[in-house]
């Protein structure tokens, strides 16, 4: 009896830690968060009261999807969050197994690129397991409802990571003129290629 | 003036035979044609990694696959390395690539538009990143997203 016990709490175990890491999806509750911003300053999704939703992406120094994608982030922040829908950034990387992510280099290039937006330090990647993001650049985009906040679309932010065709289809855009309408969102998830986020190696 | 006539055809045909020699060292491959290639080869087990000349993890961990197809030959095993660069990059980034670390594996780039479909196709649970590898013996098929030791890649080779 105590074998049987014993086997399914592994079961159940196994079943919670592969849960933590699942993407979040259309339709489920955004956990709030309370992480370092660039600026020294603790950001969360109170940080923006006037906010009808967020563009939450999880994105890094390093690579080189989201180093393509970097200017069209700070492009949706400045585009967005006069409208209500501010991009909050938030590095997935462990610090230690990529050694270009740490907070200081994080300053450096906010600094340096005039991110217009917060890029948040995720000690211990709580945050990435939350929202299950797994790779960079992997965005959320959030609405704040009555009922809380609640994920719209997860994905890719256009068709385009070669940032060489005009004819790309804009989800971001898409999904963010949808809700300003009081829509729902055509498309809601999308994949597209990206970096994995850097871990510990396992022990 | 036909010295500069035959320079030039001579030129032209150089540059053409070296680069169709190239472009046999990668080639394009679709998901249809990796389906394809698995379902006729003659071999039992495949493995299949996903990669790009920008990727970091990837190239850290194509050594060994190098490795696992040189010492596990004899099990009929097949290493496919599948870029996942964009096609533009195939004459300036990949084969350069392929030639300088002198790859022994059969190299393609991976001739597909659209990630929202062809990454299901290789595994619905892909959330895109990369390195990735399918392992594929039979009718069994084991998807791994993330980055490999060689111990780490033997032993999910082992466990087929």
């Amino acid at each position: 009896m105590k074998k049987i016990i014993l086997l399914v709490m592994l079961a159940f175990s196994a079943f919670l830690s592969q849960a933590q890491n699942a993407t979040l999806k259309a339709g489920d509750t955004a956990p709030d968060f309370k992480l370092k911003n660039v600026d020294g300053k603790e950001v969360s999704f109170n940080s923006f009261p006037k906010a009808k939703g967020y563009i939450v992406v999880f994105t890094c120094n390093t690579c080189p999807y989201a180093v393509g994608y970097e200017q069209r982030i700070i492009d949706l922040d400045n585009k967005f969050r006069p409208q209500g829908y501010p991009v909050i950034a938030i590095n997935p990387n462990d610090p230690e197994a990529s050694t270009a992510d740490t907070f200081d280099k994080m300053q450096e290039l906010a600094k340096n690129k005039k991110y217009p937006f917060p890029y948040l330090f995720d000690a211990g990647q709580k945050v990435t397991d939350q929202y299950g993001a797994k790779r960079t650049p992997h965005l959320f985009i959030v609405s704040k409802t009555p009922k809380g906040n609640v994920v719209e679309y997860v994905g890719a932010i256009d068709n385009d990571p070669e940032g060489n065709n005009a004819q790309k289809t804009k989800y971001a855009e898409d999904v963010i003129a949808a809700l300003k309408s009081n829509q729902k969102p055509a498309i809601t998830q999308t994949k597209e290629i990206g970096c994995t986020v850097k871990r510990k190696a396992k022990a | 003036m036909m010295k500069i006539q035959k320079f030039s055809i001579l030129a032209f045909l150089f540059v053409a035979f070296s680069f169709s020699a190239y472009s046999q060292n990668v080639k394009l491959l679709s998901i249809d044609q990796l389906n394809e290639r698995v379902k006729n080869g003659k071999d039992s087990t495949y493995v299949v990694n996903f990669w790009a000349t920008w990727c970091a993890p990837c190239i850290k961990e194509l050594p060994h696959f190098e490795k696992l197809q040189a010492d596990y030959k004899s099990d009929k095993v097949k290493v496919l390395l599948v870029s996942v660069d964009f096609k533009s990059k195939l004459s300036s980034a990949v084969v350069p690539f392929v030639k300088r670390k002198n790859l022994k594996n059969e190299v393609f780039l991976l001739n597909e538009s659209s990630p929202q479909e062809y990454i299901d196709r290789i595994d619905p649970s892909w959330s895109g990143s990369i390195p990735a590898t399918l392992f594929i013996k039979g009718d069994k098929r084991k998807f791994v997203e993330s980055e490999f030791t060689y111990e780490q890649l033997l032993t999910e080779y082992k466990k087929l």
